[in-house]
């Protein structure tokens, strides 16, 4: 029997994990946190269809709980090395595991928001980014800001942390366009009276039914896209705000105040992820994400033979787009240690 | 009086180089605004003459700027420089002893050791004859360390150097021919007719055992008068113009005379008197990214010949750290963006849209405060800035809280000096109106143009580091030093831009501890961000940056503090560490007073409570 270990247990991990339990392996998933799930845990609904997390999670869940793999929890790789055509992987420090194969499916981290100073995160009161608001987005989310009223004005505010030369991340994060415009919806339903603006400046619907929802956010849920960049934002005494921007459409600037601003944060690479890598011998791309043996036929493969890769440690990537990228990992696996 | 031939190069060089010098010192000086050459007027016959023939005098002959920088290029240049004055006046003396006469041709005390054949008598005589065998050696150390440095600048502290144009290779060869064919000319007539002094009379000896001295004495006096020739008619395309240059710009200096907004005799003159000694390569941050032909010393070479590009003229940061660092002391960044002035167009720059309504402020109001565009980027100083502002009580109007045009600094920096002397303008008229007296700038690139630019009589402009030391002083502000070690960067436009590194220093060591490091004050990095460069690209400022990093990151701080929303701003991108305004420390620092009091004073009620 072939023992492969899986490095992370969010979607990416248990997935892979999953399907190489089928294929009758036996797998080991380490997972730094006390549960699994990874950042699926923060979120609470999913785009294009509100699906509740739950639902995603309750599936990994029976996953765990009825598939004969094993989890260590609380627990970090320390270092990865090849031994006689094997893995010897140290764990906290201590103690040692020995694999065929190793899946990388360490996921990625957000944006943290307060480096762009400018929009005021952590400064001021009513600035929140979108991983915020989802908590706030659950039946039971107190919505209210100052005084205690519901905001009247709310503005979201896209591609924070991603298509920035300034923050140093030059790439797209894929999936912050219809968080937002998804958010938005949400938003308008829980407060009908608001008014609602989503500053972009580029919309990228690339996925099965996002433009859709997109058209529906302009047309029944009222919901105002201004194309431009948010340049700043300052709080006023009653910690409202005053947000400054340029509407490139009609090609000239624009005040406005409003009681939230929404930070659609991107996607980073895991703080470790270049040091991890560095220390079994794969690369990384200029974004800081894993790079693959080739885009195309090989999106699985590290630099590394034996070493795989699973999930958004590779590319910002949506959950059913990852849910993918893990069952290919799974199959790679498996078809390489067939063929060993 | 006898005479001969080999005077005639030597005498017409002469006369050339003096000719030229007059007629184009006249123009430049007959190209000076009124004000300057009323100054160069009432200032002639005072004190500041005086100074400024001291200040010749250090740093034109004794070069103690390059002693400074390093000892053995400062020998070099001080033998080669205050040498060769010497010889000069003690050739001169020595020739007005002999002759007993005041107006002896200038050849005559070239050439002594020719015409005089017979040897010196008197104590006098034998004395200056000594003193100039004895300057001779000196200078040709001095030249024998040059020869030397062409091999290995390193010994020299000079770890880039600039490429000689044809002009300065004729003049160099001229010059490092001069002083040996001198030496051996006198030797060898010394060998025949005995008339030598401490040195060249053995040298002469050796000589004329050795070499057919007779045959050899008219072409070496030769050679040393056609050499001579040959640097005075090549000194105008070389760069040893800044020789006699220097020491005119050293007196207008003195006399207060500086940059304006315009290219003037006074800034052809800055131009002239850059020698291309090259230091200025070794402390420009931009060679850290690779950009290695924008430096000051090239800027001046291309304002010389008539070919400065566009993409040399604005790929500058306009640091000053070359000018901290040029041993001749020009104003480097003035004398950019002078240039920068010139070669700029204006564009749509009619601010028709600034309308100056009515200004309330009210009477109390103890202080403007102007935040600038930078820190509204960076609304962490703000809110600390306020929230210091309630904790020591001061009624303040904050001028661009909402809507003000820019300080107009940037576009100066870049060269657009009509369009930024419209928001000058505007600005200065809300900032009068409103009767305050002190006037508190966050951002140091606002405070350069407040208190250069704008005309505010009786208006006190102070950055913030300035003014919260001054709050502290008068024990306004409660007082807390934190366990924190703390890197100050001097941001270029607070320090070298306006000269405040105390302040920021004095305040922050109340409040946490400051670790000095290698490179600050006057040789502080640039952080990479400036607005002045409008070429550089963005990966080329994260390079000069992180170079920058590198060294303050090796101190092991817990946070880096700056005193410029921009500076910060650009390192706290790197994301290396936790990156603050002084005013944030300083809010950091009474808050956690304040919290501590609370608690304690908790602490206290729950005693009193349980008694």
């Amino acid at each position: 029997m072939k023992h492969i270990v899986i490095i992370g247990g969010g979607i990416a991990g248990i997935e892979t994990a999953s399907a190489l339990t089928d294929a009758g392996h036996w797998v080991t998933v380490i997972e730094k946190e006390a549960q699994v799930g990874g950042k699926l845990n923060n979120w609470s609904y999913l785009f294009p269809d509100f699906t509740p997390v739950d639902k995603i999670k309750s599936v990994l869940q029976e996953k765990c709980s009825e598939k004969d793999f094993s989890i260590l929890h609380q627990t970090e790789v320390s270092s990865i090395h090849r031994k006689n055509g094997k893995f010897n992987i140290e764990i906290s420090g201590e103690h040692q595991l020995e694999a065929d194969a190793v899946v990388v499916a360490t996921g990625y981290e957000l944006f943290d928001a307060r480096r762009k100073e400018e929009y005021g995160y952590k400064i001021y009161d009513h600035v929140i980014t979108s991983a915020d608001l989802e908590q706030l987005l659950l039946p039971n989310g107190d919505l209210t800001v100052a005084a205690g009223e519901n905001p009247k004005r709310i503005a979201f505010v896209h591609c924070v942390g991603s298509r920035d030369e300034k923050s140093g991340n030059h790439y797209c994060s894929k999936v912050c366009c219809i968080t937002g415009v998804k958010q938005a919806i949400e938003l308008r339903k829980r407060l009908p009276e608001a008014e609602i603006y989503c500053f972009y400046m580029d919309l990228r619907m690339y996925g099965k039914r996002f433009e859709e929802l997109y058209r529906e956010a302009q047309e029944k849920y009222d919901i105002e896209f201004i194309r431009g960049r948010l340049s700043e934002a300052s709080e006023k005494i009653d910690k409202s705000l005053l947000i400054k921007a340029e509407d490139t459409l009609s090609g000239r600037p624009l005040k406005m105040n409003i009681d939230l601003l929404v930070l659609l944060v991107g996607m980073e690479a895991g703080k470790g992820t270049a040091s991890a890598a560095a220390s079994c011998g794969i690369g990384c791309e200029d974004s800081g994400f894993l790079k693959t043996a080739d885009s195309f036929l090989k999106s699985n493969f590290s630099e590394q033979e034996g070493i795989f890769l699973a999930g958004s440690c590779t590319a910002p990537m949506s959950v059913n787009d990852t849910i993918l990228h893990a069952r290919s990992a799974a199959q790679e696996v498996n078809n390489w240690l067939l063929r060993r | 009086m006898e005479t001969n031939p080999f005077i005639w190069p030597f005498t017409i060089g002469l006369l050339f180089i003096s000719c030229f010098l007059i007629i184009i010192v006249s123009i430049w000086i007959s190209g000076l605004s009124h004000i300057d050459k009323s100054r160069i007027v009432h200032s002639i016959f005072t004190r500041k003459s005086l100074l400024a023939i001291r200040e010749t005098f250090m740093e034109s002959l004794l070069h103690r700027k390059i002693f400074r920088k390093n000892l053995v290029l400062g020998y070099m240049h001080m033998s080669l420089a205050f040498g060769w004055f010497l010889l000069i006046v003690v050739g001169h003396i020595q020739a007005w002893n002999y002759y007993r006469s005041l107006s002896v041709p200038a050849y005559k005390a070239i050439f002594f050791r020719y015409f005089v054949t017979e040897p010196a008598t008197t104590l006098s005589e034998k004395t200056l004859a000594a003193c100039v065998d004895l300057l001779l050696v000196f200078i040709l150390s001095g030249v024998m360390l040059a020869y030397f440095k062409r091999l290995n600048s390193r010994v020299f502290g000079i770890k880039k150097t600039t490429k000689l144009k044809a002009g300065d290779r004729i003049a160099l060869t001229a010059l490092w021919l001069i002083f040996p064919l001198r030496f051996l000319a006198e030797s060898v007539s010394a060998g025949i007719h005995h008339n030598g002094s401490i040195v060249s009379q053995p040298t002469g000896q050796i000589l004329s055992s050795l070499l057919p001295v007779h045959s050899l004495e008219m072409p070496l006096w030769w050679a040393y008068s056609l050499a001579l020739t040959l640097f005075f008619v090549s000194l105008p395309v070389s760069r040893y113009m800044h020789i006699p240059v220097e020491v005119v710009l050293i007196f207008l200096r003195n006399y207060g005379i500086r940059i304006k907004k315009r290219i003037d005799g006074y800034s052809r003159i800055q131009v002239y008197s850059c020698s291309r000694c090259g230091i200025c390569l070794d402390s420009c941050q931009m060679t850290h990214a690779e950009i290695k032909d924008t430096q000051s010393v090239y800027v001046l070479k291309h304002i010389r010949n008539k070919n400065l590009t566009d993409e040399k003229l604005f790929n500058c940061l306009l640091c000053g750290r070359c000018q901290s660092d040029c041993p001749v002391g020009l104003s480097l960044n003035d004398l950019r963006i002078t240039q920068r002035i010139e070669s700029t167009k204006e564009y749509n720059s009619s601010y028709e849209y600034l309308k100056n309504g009515p200004v309330e402020v009210s009477p109390q109001t103890e202080v403007i405060y102007f935040a600038g565009c930078m820190t509204h980027l960076t609304p962490a100083i703000i809110k600390s800035m306020k929230e210091i502002f309630a904790v020591a009580r001061v009624k303040y109007w904050f001028m661009d809280e909402d809507k003000t045009s820019c300080c107009g600094r940037p576009l100066m920096q870049v060269g657009q000096y009509e369009a930024a002397k419209k928001l000058i303008g505007h600005n200065q008229e809300r900032i009068l109106a409103s009767k305050a007296n002190k006037l508190v700038v966050s951002c140091p690139i606002c405070f350069k143009v407040f208190n250069e630019d704008y005309a505010l009589p009786g208006i006190t402009v102070q950055h913030h580091s300035e003014y919260l030391l001054e709050l502290m002083v008068n024990k306004r502000l409660p007082m807390n030093k934190m366990p924190l070690r703390v890197v100050y960067h001097d941001p270029c436009e607070l320090g070298r831009g306006s000269g405040i590194y105390h302040q920021p220093r004095l305040l922050l060591d109340e409040y946490a501890e400051v670790i000095p490091v290698k490179n600050e004050k006057e040789t502080a990095f640039c952080c990479g961000g400036s607005l002045a460069n409008i070429k550089i690209q963005m990966n080329e400022r994260n390079q000069i940056r992180d170079e920058a990093l590198e060294e303050y990151l090796s101190y092991r701080p817990d946070v880096l503090a700056t005193a410029c929303p921009l500076c910060k701003k650009t390192f706290a991108k790197s994301n290396k560490l936790p990156v603050h305004d002084i005013a944030e420390i300083v809010y950091m620092a009474i808050q956690e007073k304040q919290n501590l009091q609370k608690t304690e004073y908790k602490k206290e009620m729950k005693m009193e409570f349980w008694k």
